[in-house]
């Protein structure tokens, strides 16, 4: 995570300079989709949005039990917010068409905003539950167990709808290797632009349809810590501690 | 555009009582609204929760629109959403801005685009430029950078994270106006079957974190750290693995997957100090290490550190502060 390009004539963080693998959180989001599938049927669907090369995420979540897997892909999506990344995800399940469920992981561990879950509900007018550690389907409905701020509600819904997961829903199973060898020959939909719009409005995609902006990336200074290190002295250091906390250094 | 004016504050509560970051967002919207020559107006939604509304204008708004229905009692996203949408396109203000807690974090996503706006996650700074557009700054991959982000829709949206802005002072001599709003509900889409509270600790509002890390031998050994946690007035924090083995529970976990935290006085022992912890914690006052690796991770960013065993340093700190009290 350390080698991140940001490209300063466009203002934007260049995300393929991160390598392209599946975001951990969405891993927890893959393996709640198969689980359900397993218990209850249906198929699962991997949908992400990047350059060509996150074709190679695509596969493993088919190695790691999605049936199918589509990849949008165009110049026109760079530069995307969370804002246009939303749309144009709901505009590429709006032309898959029949769903009942959409799990997405918590957050992502570049951008880390964990809005791109609640705004691609809100874009679908689907009801959706963000924090979920726990799922269970009941008599074609949802049970849906989340935390938030120090309680834990568990609430029922109906299909379809969207829930972001955190790490706490699952472990995520390793793939096989003869499930490998499959995903590696799978063949991979790929989507443009020009597949989603129309309907889809053009303009709302990529760096136009982003109403934020990154336009100045800085490095954070450390602060000046003290670094006072004591080593085979514990006693020393104990002292040295306690008079900080006594001498008001340590504010508390 | 210029038809937006003021700042907003979203106000958070749980049980009829406000959540403290609002006030800090207050402090913050204050201050920038003071430059910019506008109102701070605050929308307060809950239930049986008008008597609060004065304190949102002790800490700094102008105006204070209040939700007071039974349907507003805990996060219903289709009535949460609907009245704050229709407050904005009547007040249109050019700022507004939620706390980044879990409850802000999965509402301002909805509200952003019903609006049709930007909205920027998590910020840890905020400032008006010179043409007064707003300046939101927040860490990315990891806390390794950290992004200027501005946005050129209005209203210009943020979360925020709580206990990095400065509420300011409590002055109940300060006036300002309380409207209430009436609430026509409309049908939730989800029905709650279950609700219980979790195990009440505020690790994200406290000022003193003892946390352990794979140093500890035991889960029971956790007693150690919340002796010295009870002596200063703190609370017990972990770094994941520990979670993860069930040593302890998920709502002390801090780091990048659990709760990001900025207390007075950090005290890591026996915490290599991985990016995610460090991402969870550096931004604490002080930092302490405790560490028998010397070349752990977390001297880096510690002010003390002590190299040697968590088992002799801790009990001997909680004892030198305990003989200095009841001398």
């Amino acid at each position: 995570m350390s080698q991140v390009k940001f490209d300063s004539e466009q203002g934007r963080v260049d995300r393929a300079s991160a390598g392209v693998e599946i975001n951990p959180f969405d891993l927890n989001a893959l393996e709640a989709a198969v689980q359900l599938k397993e218990e209850s049927g249906g198929i699962v669907i991997a949908v992400s949005m990047g350059p060509q090369a996150a074709e190679s995420a695509l596969r493993d979540a088919l190695s790691r039990g999605a049936d199918d897997a589509v990849l949008l892909t165009d110049k026109a999506f760079a530069g995307s917010d969370t804002l246009a990344t939303s749309y144009t995800l709901a505009a590429a399940i709006n032309k898959i068409g029949d769903f009942d469920l959409i799990v997405c992981g918590e957050k992502t561990v570049d951008g880390d905003t964990g809005q791109v879950g609640p705004e691609l509900a809100e874009h679908l007018g689907l009801p959706h539950v963000s924090y979920v550690s726990a799922i269970k389907e009941a008599g074609g409905k949802l049970l849906v167990t989340y935390e938030i701020d120090g309680e834990r509600y568990t609430v029922e819904s109906a299909f379809p709808l969207l829930i972001t997961v955190t790490k706490d829903i699952n472990t995520p199973r390793l793939p096989a290797f003869s499930d490998k060898m499959k995903a590696r020959k799978a063949e991979i939909d790929s989507w443009t632009a020009a597949d989603l719009a129309p309907p889809a409005d053009p303009d709302r995609f990529g760096v136009q349809g982003s109403p934020t902006r990154v336009y100045r990336v800085t490095v954070p200074t450390e602060e000046g810590r003290k670094g006072e290190i004591f080593r085979g002295v514990v006693d020393e250091a104990v002292v040295i501690i306690a008079n900080a906390l006594d001498g008001g250094e340590i504010p508390v | 555009m210029n038809e937006y004016k003021g700042v907003m504050v979203f106000a958070e509560q749980k049980e009829g009582r406000i959540h403290a970051v609002s006030f800090e967002l207050l402090g913050k919207g204050r201050e920038m609204a003071d430059r910019l020559g506008v109102d701070v107006t605050a929308v307060l939604p809950g239930n049986g929760i008008h008597g609060e509304a004065e304190e949102l204008i002790y800490y700094g708004a102008d105006k204070v629109y209040v939700y007071d229905h039974p349907v507003l009692a805990d996060l219903d996203m289709p009535n949460y959403k609907n009245n704050i949408v229709n407050l904005v396109k009547e007040v249109k203000p050019e700022i507004l801005l939620l706390g980044a807690t879990r409850l802000g974090r999965t509402l301002a996503p909805r509200v952003a685009v019903a609006l049709d706006t930007g909205l920027t996650a998590d910020c840890i700074g905020l400032d008006v430029d010179e043409d007064g557009s707003l300046v939101q700054i927040r860490p990315a991959f990891t806390g390794n950078i950290l992004a200027q982000i501005k946005t050129w829709t209005r209203p210009q949206m943020a979360t925020v994270r709580y206990r990095v802005m400065q509420a300011g002072k409590r002055d109940t001599g300060r006036k300002g106006e309380v409207i209430e709003k009436d609430v026509e509900p409309v049908p939730s889409l989800l029905t709650i079957v279950n609700k219980e509270k979790l195990e009440d600790i505020d690790i994200a509002g406290a000022d003193v974190i003892i946390s352990g890390g794979r140093g500890l031998k035991k889960a029971g050994d956790f007693d150690i750290l919340a002796e010295l946690a009870e002596l200063l007035g703190g609370v017990v924090g972990s770094s994941r693995p520990l979670v993860d083995e069930g040593w302890i529970s998920r709502e002390h976990q801090v780091g990048f997957s659990g709760n990001t935290v900025k207390p007075k006085f950090y005290i890591a022992c026996g915490i290599s100090g991985s990016p995610q912890h460090l991402a969870g914690m550096r931004n604490a006052d002080v930092i302490v290490a405790i560490n028998t690796d010397p070349s752990a991770s977390i001297f880096q960013v510690a002010d003390y550190g002590i190299i040697g065993d968590l088992y002799e340093a801790v009990p001997k700190l909680s004892d030198e502060i305990r003989r200095r009290r009841t001398k």
